[in-house]
């Protein structure tokens, strides 16, 4: 890490040694934190807010399911952390397969999102029916979005890399998305452990 | 399409440059650059720092007449009992967009206007990290500017206007309570602005961290620069916590979520805490650039040094720490429980402190120094004095009991006008008068500066110090009349003369401006000179106005005021001596060979999409999904755009990559292959400050 950031400075002229796009993203991601922070507390503040009758969050969630889906997005981080290698070392073949295994791994937890939300709906639980629901779609579905921009993200390199845009002289813009993308995973892991795992 | 070789564009003497063939050099035409500095279509399409910031400056004048407009009308309505001149309905809707129209599009761009054209300057860069973005956040910017400020007019005067104060308390924000459109056009107008701060704040730090200039260490930055990082900061992570709370809100109006529902359970303190949390921040989003402008203009006329120039930057960085955990104290009386008011009410004097330093340092700069009272001068010491006024009285709001009876009166509206109109405003109004010789290449007039300055003075003074006394003898606000056995007839129209006085003020202000530019150019546009105000930052160490390029060659800094400590030596009696004269040491501008990124297109396509969909989801989501193809289409025409600009002869760009930040997959060349140009090199390789080329 600190010779890649020698390099660096050498290379762009920084005055941290740390190239400004990937500054930027790191300011953005500390950005993000404070929004998906603002989404949580919301979601912790309204989530016991339903009458006794109303369907709550034992009702609906299915947490070895969700615990898959969770691994899959999780594996998504090991293999994002292959493609951004795979570039640094030269091997084109290997970061496209990379890209597209993270991408194909992102789309299978998204899918699983879009399973859940029909099952849910199909129990009784829609956007508007209470604060819990309110709140359980808006943050999940936050984050949902978010691994969808990250798909397109990955998608779009893959195309660049196809049509040979994509050398090793490139491989801080596969890190940078990879930045992205592992911030998207831990967020899930707070987002997993607060809403599915703790006690209702 | 005008071909203007940007090479041999001379920054100053405008070569008026005949229109070229038209060049067609790839088959979608949209995907190459526009080009030229020139004409109405060069400052649409530019990515210049300078002009983003002037584009700033002049939209913010331009709401700031808006929002003076509204503020006169409120002062109207008041002027006397009983007052009949706009409706009640009018009025909720005149004094929220008066607010709204003041805090988010007068003061926060006026401050990013000055952070535009001086961070790159004052740093020593030659333009932002991210030139696009940097011109994306400012017609970001003004789409939500234009569609908060269209609400007015939309479906009748004031029928759709935002009517629920700058703060918009839940439950009253939702549909029951304001089933006008006016609520959808603050969450969504705000979402857009916030867009717009959150890009420029991101663009802004790399700027301030990643451009410094050979020698440029943290604590040899001028405070200004200090302060306008600080405030990035705080923008940065202040804006998605209201992003968060205007989202809710958005999805309560217009799909029928339950967040502020309290009929579902909700609790409406919700929206409090999430709009407070981002609110005090704001606070010193607000008014730390001018404290930064102060602490630029105290030391030229004060012929001295900054006093204590650390602590006036840790003091700064205090306020920003200490400005997230003191928000409960706009919340005293709406029930949080003793031991919160008791902790808020603690840390809000604690944060007294560290702005009590910058007063105390300003008054000790001023001490025993050569004072000149120059317009800026006057309204640096106007900012010292009022400000603390207003951060008296603050303190005061800091003591519960006291607070408690205050809460909802005019005595708070007094607090917070002498801190943003006596505190900031006055202090962005120096800036202008500072800068402008800068920018413009000529002092706007000292006379009339002087006199608009008197007038504005004594105009705010009446308007607003009676407001302490209405406060206190209990009058409410946003209330729209009063009856005329309450005895508040008197001050308010008192504050209804006074406001009336702080707008000649301003009419002198525009009319210094129309009447200097005048006198200037029949007087065949004599130079200014680089420094006309004998002053420290490196931004005077360039000519006025300011080439294109910035900076003839990269400045190397050894120490804090690097161009004054060149301009001013010791002799042998240690006494300070001028070794050189600003012409001297500063740069004249004549290198036309510094690699300048190039113009683009797409910046002011993706603000258009941005603003479609605002529209849309207000009122058609058809015209919302519209927008968004246009959006994405932006997006990606940004990413695919030509990295080097092929009629540009000798121009490397260095903005190809900037938009990975904010999810663009790549942001260099792309399919297009333009592979002979910087794309094929390392990503950003050209990221050369003010490096001759």
């Amino acid at each position: 890490m600190a010779d890649e950031a020698t390099t660096h400075a050498e290379e762009h002229h920084t005055s941290t040694g740390i190239s400004n796009e990937k500054l930027a993203m790191w300011v953005f991601l500390g950005s993000e934190c404070l929004l998906f922070g603002g989404l949580i507390s919301t979601y912790m503040f309204n989530k016991g807010r339903i009458g006794p009758n109303d369907i709550g969050p034992d009702d609906v969630f299915d947490i070895p399911f969700t615990s898959v889906s969770s691994f899959v997005l999780l594996m998504s981080s090991l293999t994002m952390v292959f493609a951004v290698s795979a570039i640094a070392r030269g091997d084109l073949r290997g970061n496209r397969i990379w890209l597209a295994t993270t991408a194909a791994l992102g789309a299978t937890f998204v899918a699983g999102q879009v399973y859940e939300f029909t099952a849910f709906y199909s129990e009784g639980l829609g956007f508007t029916t209470n604060l819990f629901g309110s709140a359980f779609y808006a943050l999940t579905g936050f984050h949902g979005a978010h691994v969808t921009i990250g798909i397109i993200m990955l998608m779009s390199l893959y195309v660049m890399s196809m049509r040979g845009n994509l050398g090793p002289e490139r491989a801080e813009t596969v890190e940078i998305i990879g930045l992205y993308w592992h911030f998207v995973d831990i967020v899930w892991i707070v987002i997993f452990t607060i809403v599915y795992l703790f006690p209702q | 399409m005008t071909v203007t070789d940007r090479t041999i564009t001379a920054p100053e003497e405008t070569l008026a440059l005949p229109a070229g063939p038209a060049v067609a050099h790839r088959p979608l035409g949209v995907f190459t650059r526009p080009q030229g500095s020139e004409g109405w279509r060069s400052w649409l399409f530019t990515v210049d720092h300078k002009r983003i910031g002037i584009m700033y400056g002049a939209a913010a004048m331009f709401f700031f007449l808006v929002g003076g407009a509204e503020a006169l009308f409120i002062r109207l309505q008041l002027a006397t009992p009983n007052g009949s001149v706009i409706g009640a309905g009018t009025y909720n809707g005149v004094f929220t967009m008066h607010g709204v129209t003041m805090v988010f599009l007068v003061i926060m761009p006026m401050a990013a206007a000055f952070a535009n054209y001086l961070l790159p300057l004052q740093v020593g860069a030659r333009d932002v990290a991210f030139p696009r973005l940097n011109a994306f956040s400012f017609w970001c910017f003004l789409a939500g500017g234009l569609l908060l400020v269209s609400s007015i007019f939309i479906g009748g005067w004031f029928q759709n206007a935002p009517d629920g104060g700058w703060f918009n308390y839940a439950p009253n924000s939702g549909l029951p309570f304001s089933p006008s459109k006016g609520i959808d056009f603050y969450a969504v107008g705000l979402q857009i602005t916030g867009i717009a701060s959150l890009v420029s704040s991101i663009n802004l730090i790399v700027t301030v961290l990643n451009m410094r200039t050979k020698g440029m260490s943290f604590f040899r930055m001028p405070v200004l620069t200090w302060m306008l990082l600080i405030t990035q900061f705080l923008l940065l992570f202040a804006i998605p916590v209201i992003t968060v709370a205007l989202f809710l809100l958005m999805f309560d109006r217009l799909w029928d979520a339950n967040f502020f529902n309290v009929a579902a359970g909700a609790d409406p303190l919700l929206w409090q805490h999430l709009f407070w949390i981002f609110g005090h921040p704001e606070v010193y989003i607000l008014i730390l650039p001018a404290f930064g402008i102060v602490s630029e203009i105290i030391p030229t006329f004060s012929r001295k040094p900054l006093f204590g120039y650390h602590f006036m930057v840790a003091s700064g960085i205090a306020i920003g720490f200490m400005g997230w955990g003191v928000w409960a104290h706009h919340m005293f009386t709406s029930g949080i429980g003793p031991l919160a008011v008791a902790a808020f009410s603690v840390s809000t004097m604690f944060i007294a402190v560290p702005t009590g330093v910058k007063i105390l340092n300003w008054l000790a700069t001023m001490y025993r120094g050569r004072l000149r009272f120059t317009t800026p001068m006057l309204y640096a010491v106007g900012v010292v004095s009022m400000f603390t006024i207003g951060g008296l009285s603050g303190v005061t709001h800091a003591i519960a009991p006291s607070d408690t009876q205050q809460t909802d009166t005019y005595y708070i509206v007094a607090h917070f006008h002498y801190v943003i109109f006596g505190g900031a405003l006055l202090g962005l109004f120096g800036g202008f008068y500072f800068w402008w010789p800068k920018a413009f290449g000529y002092k706007l007039s000292e006379a009339w500066g002087k006199a608009s300055f008197w007038v504005m003075l004594v105009g705010f003074n009446f308007t607003f110090g009676p407001m302490h006394i209405l406060g206190l003898q209990g009058m409410s606000r946003r209330i729209s009349t009063y009856r005329a056995d309450e005895g508040f007839a008197l001050w308010n129209m008192v504050a209804t003369i006074g406001s009336f006085v702080i707008a000649v003020g301003v009419a002198m202000f525009l009319w210094n401006v129309y009447a200097s530019t005048r006198k200037w150019q029949r007087a065949g546009r004599p130079d200014v000179g680089p420094d006309p105000w004998d002053a420290r930052g490196l931004e005077w160490m360039t000519a006025s106005p300011v080439p294109e390029h910035n900076f003839d060659s990269e400045i190397e800094v050894e120490r804090l005021d690097e161009f004054w400590h060149r301009k001013y030596g010791v002799d042998e009696n240690h006494r300070v001596v001028k070794t050189a004269t600003a012409e001297e040491v500063a740069h004249d501008g004549s290198n036309t060979k510094v690699h300048l990124p190039s113009p683009s297109y797409w910046p002011i396509v993706l603000g258009g999409g941005i603003l479609l969909v605002g529209y849309g989801l207000i009122y058609n989501l058809w015209l919302a999904a519209a927008g968004l193809v246009l959006l994405v289409g932006a997006i990606y025409g940004w990413i695919l755009e030509p990295a080097d600009d092929p009629d540009a002869a000798g121009h490397h760009d260095d903005h190809h990559d900037d938009g990975d930040g904010h999810g663009d997959p790549s942001g260099n060349g792309g399919p297009d292959g333009n592979g002979e140009s910087a794309s094929a090199a390392a990503p950003a390789d050209t990221e050369e400050a003010a490096t001759v080329g």
